[in-house]
């Protein structure tokens, strides 16, 4: 992990607080994290700020044995590859779980989490992690 | 294509923690020992290319364009290349395109890193940079881990199996006993892979390719100065290149490599040959599960089918292909800017029908695959005598 110094952390505030996307109102498709470009209308494209709700399905998942700096004491830690409802993928981390939710296929919905501390600056970095849905 | 490009010599140093070696040394010796093979002086190179991901953030050493050049004593027009792990291969991709371009009629090739000077969590995280930093390593995703999220999926998908995964470590270290180069020249089983230490599930430590110190050199020439040089020269008749989104989580899918598809087909079309004339390939297996989805991307087997053909024996040394005769990354070792390089001098060596015991016999058509990053940047290169 790049150790994030503060305008680096927070110049993502907005979309790694809440999950605040983009949505190209032309074709429907909505990005998280946030695209400038729609990649099907490419200029003809109309992006404009989306907030996904953040519930949605485990799409693949794996337990980080062996983390970067930054997440030595937190490992062992579970991550997945999340669909969204509305359509997007994202990366993210899963709490509050007992082994049998991980699961592909499995409902899960966000939470905001303490994602690592970093550096002298001493910045600790929220994110949205996911939990279980039952 | 009016004229074709040639490799006209090949040199290698041994890859491993090399403890005595700095990037400088690793680089010159790749170099001259290819110009040897050649047998050329370096006042016959025209220009240089070097592949290197990351000397910045592993030996804290830029601008290794000049660096190197000078060193071999040249004052030559000198281009690094980076793309992620890919970046021998795209520097491969530059030589060719500046001798077709009419700029140059002889051009050393070369990819280095040195990684074993920081520690194992730097280099980690150095190696997370070719990843989505803000989006995938911000939540603490790993190389292994973005590796483990395609093979958890293929093997939910494919019904591939714990030990169909275990095989392309077993065939890749079995092949780097016969590799002098190589960083780990013994035998491994089963058992072993599947009791390592788990690194990201279902991934241990040895479906993992190792941080590694090394260089690779080729030499390329125009097809009417090549043979000048050698009897044997090897043309680069075709390369592919692709791009995908860089995060893992924007691919239309986890159990391919849609980069690796397009390049491949791309790389095909151009050398005039398919997927079924490929004799030997050097594949990008920096973990088990990518070379069980190169050899599907690659055209050689369906799609959930490379765990199960490389379990059958498939892909072994005198298989339906030969995959990584060289040890690939995992049994040779994984210096990610000299990977491409080495997969090419390897396919260039088993076309020349020099490479001794690890030889395909009557090899005549040869591909690498190189991958940089999880997948956003693929080049494939295809090799014929």
């Amino acid at each position: 992990m790049h150790k994030a110094n503060v305008p680096m952390a927070w110049r993502r505030f907005k979309s790694k607080y809440n999950l605040v996307g983009t949505k190209c109102t032309k074709c429907n498709s909505s990005f998280y994290p946030p695209r400038l470009i729609c990649p099907k209308c490419r200029r003809e494209g109309k992006i404009e700020e989306f907030e996904f709700k953040g519930t949605g399905k485990i799409v693949s998942y794996t337990i980080i044995r062996s983390g970067p700096d930054g997440f030595e004491k937190q490992t062992p830690y579970p991550i997945a590859i999340v669909e969204l409802d509305e359509g997007a993928r994202v990366t993210g981390q899963i709490v509050d779980y007992v082994d049998s939710d991980l699961a592909i296929g499995k409902k899960v919905a966000p939470v905001f989490r303490k994602v690592y501390e970093s550096g002298k600056e001493g910045i600790i970095h929220y994110g949205i992690k996911f939990r279980p849905e039952n | 294509m009016a004229e074709r490009v040639a490799v006209i010599g090949v040199g290698l140093t041994k890859f491993g923690e090399l403890w005595t070696k700095g990037i400088r040394d690793l680089a010159i010796e790749a170099g001259a020992k290819a110009m040897e093979d050649a047998n050329m002086n370096s006042k016959d190179i025209d220009a240089m290319y070097v592949g290197n991901m990351s000397a910045g953030r592993f030996a804290g050493q830029e601008h290794l364009n000049a660096l190197i050049a000078d060193q071999i004593g040249l004052t030559i027009p000198s281009t690094r290349v980076e793309g992620a792990c890919a970046s021998g291969s795209l520097a491969v991709r530059e030589g060719m395109f500046s001798i077709l371009a009419g700029q140059h009629d002889i051009v050393l090739v070369g990819g280095a890193e040195k990684m074993s000077d920081v520690s194992t969590a730097h280099a980690t995280t150095g190696l997370m940079g070719a990843a989505d930093e803000e989006w995938e390593g911000f939540h603490g995703l790993t190389f292994p881990g973005l590796y483990a999220l395609m093979a958890k999926k293929h093997m939910h998908d494919f019904r591939t199996t714990r030990e169909q995964l275990a095989s392309p470590a077993i065939k890749n270290h079995h092949n780097a006993t016969m590799n002098p180069i190589a960083q780990f020249s013994f035998e491994i089983t089963t058992e072993k892979v599947i009791n390592a230490t788990m690194v990201a599930d279902p991934l241990t430590l040895l479906d993992c390719s190792p941080i590694s110190d090394g260089a690779a050199a080729i030499i390329l020439a125009r097809e009417s100065v090549a043979r000048k040089y050698t009897d044997t020269p090897v043309f680069i008749d075709g390369t592919g290149l692709s791009t995908d989104a860089l995060a893992l989580h924007d691919r239309r899918t986890l159990t391919a490599l849609d980069a690796a598809v397009r390049a491949s087909k791309r790389a095909y079309e151009m050398a005039g040959v398919t997927a079924k004339d490929i004799q030997v390939a050097e594949v990008h297996d920096c973990f088990t599960i990518a070379e069980i989805m190169a050899i599907e991307d690659l055209g050689f087997f369906k799609k959930g089918e490379g765990g199960k053909a490389t379990m059958d024996g498939e892909t072994q040394i005198g298989g339906k292909v030969s995959v990584n005769t060289s040890g690939g990354l995992k049994g040779a070792g994984h210096p990610v800017g000299a990977t491409g390089i080495k997969q090419a001098a390897e396919i260039v060596m088993q076309l020349r029908g020099d490479i001794g015991k690890r030889q395909v016999s009557g090899a005549e058509v040869g591909l690498t695959h190189n991958v940089g990053g999880s997948g956003a940047t693929a080049v494939v290169n295809i090799f014929k005598r």
